[in-house]
């Protein structure tokens, strides 16, 4: 059984709602272009950047949802890309080349051909023994980077200054670092849905549910499986490049396993399968991070049994919480 | 690279190996049977260090603790079952995990909220305390080998128990197929709590073992949890007899590996470089092994589903 494709959870078995489902989108993409309006009253460059990381974290998980809800790929590594796409920055900086134009494009190849050349092998395998396969690449990725000794080895590497747009020092200005990352994660978005809806993701997402049946249509489920992880795996380098700007420092803990989990979690958490529920979990996660630990030190010790308690009486995540309060409206 | 280490760190590999055993051979039973990815099987092995420092310093015989930690660490892992566990079998994979990762966060800083975070140690027992004369020259601590044999004698009694009696029989049947056996009326639920809790006392009785060795500190169990996924892998899911042979083969080649690699690379390397390069290749290397047999056998090398 565990070597049989994942079962669906109900949230991920139900048809992509089309029209209804636009409300959820606009709302959560209305709440963060008005973060720094907002944000002028308060703390502003506090929550620019909080509200910043959780946006870029947002990227990596809506690609993680893309291959776990809608592929049933449980991706336990996909840190590294993250990871990847931060070091192409932080290299290339410390070689003087701080051009966004440069290093954009050479975190994307990076991650692209690292998920190529690993797709390969690890989805020959499924279930279970994916979830380790990519956690295996994950610690060789992590393991590299500790022992890239010009580069910081363990310690990493701190970047001089953010990159350049075509020559212009504009990311050193908060406010516009922010639309950009609200623009490449809007961005994402619409290409993740687009994916999911064209004729290529409705082969992908069958591949999910029936692999032979999709083989016996002649879909060569393999090559469109190893093309959306690839996809996955650029967008993730994406995240990172944002990342490694936003916080001018890259360290190999970007690709620990342990980062890797809390993608898993936070997708999870919003309820997989939805895309909605990749930014609203991750936004959940951080926050409550964020919140908690100012509470308490020990703030583990409730977000953990909080964990637990969903699980056991919220199936499907907050997408699904959302589904049941608003369930009568949001079905056309 | 001398004979003496040779030996000395093949030794410390088989220790690794029986330790990595005992966490494993719980792992993959629960898992193989109940299909459930426990996470918290880590956290498990970190309470069992923890209570045994606890009872030796209420009662100052290692024995004694030994025997309560066991006990305790099985009460607390039914307790976990009953509460949380129970009511997750036959949900989604992603469930379990996400489940079991809390639990984790909460056991992590419950350890260090009623511990404190400074690491704990637990002294050898006194009758194994000092180290024997393999060869001339070559001394190794006693204790050392009490895990390895201690591990091997646990190693023997679960071949005994899974082949040979009748519980076994029924454990073997449920990693082939669960729903079959529940089908032909075998009470599925207490055969799940059998598994369960020996699993829970053999992660409780490695973490104790090892106390001694190791500092006792919030979050040992974390690291040890994916080398005992990684050992489970590629022995395949629900296999004693894969997880026996892939703990000694990941003990063994990682052990080797950190203390020969630098000198390996630099029979075909400048020093410098090698240096750089061996530790990063000594860490990666289990991983490389799993990629490599995941690569050639999907399921593992022994894998236990019959399908």
């Amino acid at each position: 059984m565990a070597q049989a494709t994942l079962p669906l959870s109900e949230t991920a078995a139900k048809p992509p709602r089309r029209y209804a489902g636009l409300a959820v989108p606009i709302l959560i993409f209305g709440v963060f272009a008005m973060v720094p309006v907002l944000a002028q009253f308060g703390t502003e460059s506090f929550l620019l950047s909080l509200v910043g990381r959780v946006m870029i974290f947002a990227i990596a998980a809506l690609a993680l949802d893309l291959l776990v809800g809608y592929g049933a790929l449980v991706s336990f590594g996909h840190a590294a890309f993250i990871g990847i796409g931060a070091y192409a920055v932080g290299i290339l900086s410390k070689h003087g080349v701080e051009e966004a134009m440069i290093s954009l494009p050479v975190a994307l190849a990076a991650s692209a051909l690292f998920a190529w050349l690993t797709g390969i092998v690890c989805l020959r395998t499924r279930g279970v023994y994916f979830i380790m396969i990519t956690l295996a690449f994950g610690q060789m990725a992590f393991f590299t980077a500790s022992s890239l000794a010009p580069y910081g080895g363990d310690d990493g590497l701190t970047i001089a200054s953010r990159n350049t747009l075509f020559g212009v020092p504009l990311l050193e200005n908060d406010r516009f670092f922010y639309y950009l990352i609200f623009t490449c994660m809007l961005g994402t978005y619409l290409l993740c849905r687009a994916i999911v809806n064209s004729r290529f993701g409705r082969v992908f997402r069958g591949a999910m549910e029936n692999e032979t049946r999709m083989a016996t249509l002649g879909f060569e489920v393999y090559r469109f499986r190893l093309a959306a992880y690839v996809i996955a795996g650029a967008i993730g380098g994406m995240s990172g490049f944002l990342l490694a700007n936003a916080t001018e420092f890259v360290s190999p803990a970007y690709m620990s396993w342990q980062r890797s989990g809390e993608l898993l979690i936070m997708v999870i958490l919003g309820g997989i399968g939805t895309l909605n529920g990749a930014i609203v979990g991750t936004a959940a996660f951080l926050l409550l991070e964020e919140w908690l630990s100012g509470l308490t030190e020990h703030w583990k010790m409730i977000f953990g049994p909080f964990l637990v308690l969903m699980v056991l009486f919220l199936r499907g995540g907050l997408s699904g919480l959302a589904d049941r309060i608003f369930g009568s409206r949001s079905r056309d | 690279m001398s004979t003496a280490l040779l030996i000395v760190q093949t030794l410390n590999g088989l220790q690794l190996g029986v330790l990595l055993f005992l966490i494993a051979a719980g792992l993959t039973l629960v898992f193989g049977v109940m299909d459930f990815i426990n996470l918290a099987h880590g956290v498990q092995y970190m309470l069992g260090a923890y209570l045994a420092v606890m009872f030796y310093a209420l009662t100052g015989n290692f024995f004694f603790a030994l025997v309560c930690a066991l006990l305790a660490a099985l009460a607390f892992g039914l307790m976990l079952e009953f509460l949380v566990f129970r009511h997750l079998y036959g949900r989604h994979h992603l469930d379990h995990v996400i489940a079991t990762f809390g639990i984790i966060l909460f056991l992590n800083q419950a350890v260090k909220f009623v511990w404190g975070p400074a690491p704990l140690t637990l002294p050898v027992p006194e009758m194994f305390t000092g180290s024997v004369v393999l060869m001339p020259g070559i001394l190794y601590p006693v204790w050392r080998l009490v895990i390895i044999a201690s591990g091997l004698a646990v190693a023997l009694l679960l071949y005994i128990l899974v082949s040979r009696t009748r519980i076994g029989m029924l454990v073997r049947a449920g990693a082939t197929n669960a729903p079959m056996v529940s089908a032909l009326g075998v009470d599925i639920r207490k055969l799940f709590m059998i598994v369960f809790g020996f699993g829970t006392m053999l992660a409780g009785f490695a973490g104790i073992m090892i106390a001694p060795i190791l500092s006792v500190e919030p979050g040992m169990g974390d690291t040890i949890l994916i080398l005992a996924f990684v050992v489970i892998v590629i022995g395949g899911i629900g296999s004693i007899r894969g997880a026996f042979i892939a703990a000694l083969l990941i003990g063994l080649v990682d052990t080797l590996g950190r203390s020969f690699a630098v000198d390996i690379l630099r029979l075909f390397m400048a020093p410098s470089p090698a240096r750089t390069v061996g530790p990063a290749l000594a860490s990666m290397l289990i991983y490389l092994l799993m990629a490599l047999v995941l690569y050639f056998r999907p399921s593992g090398l022994f894998p236990a589903k019959g399908r």
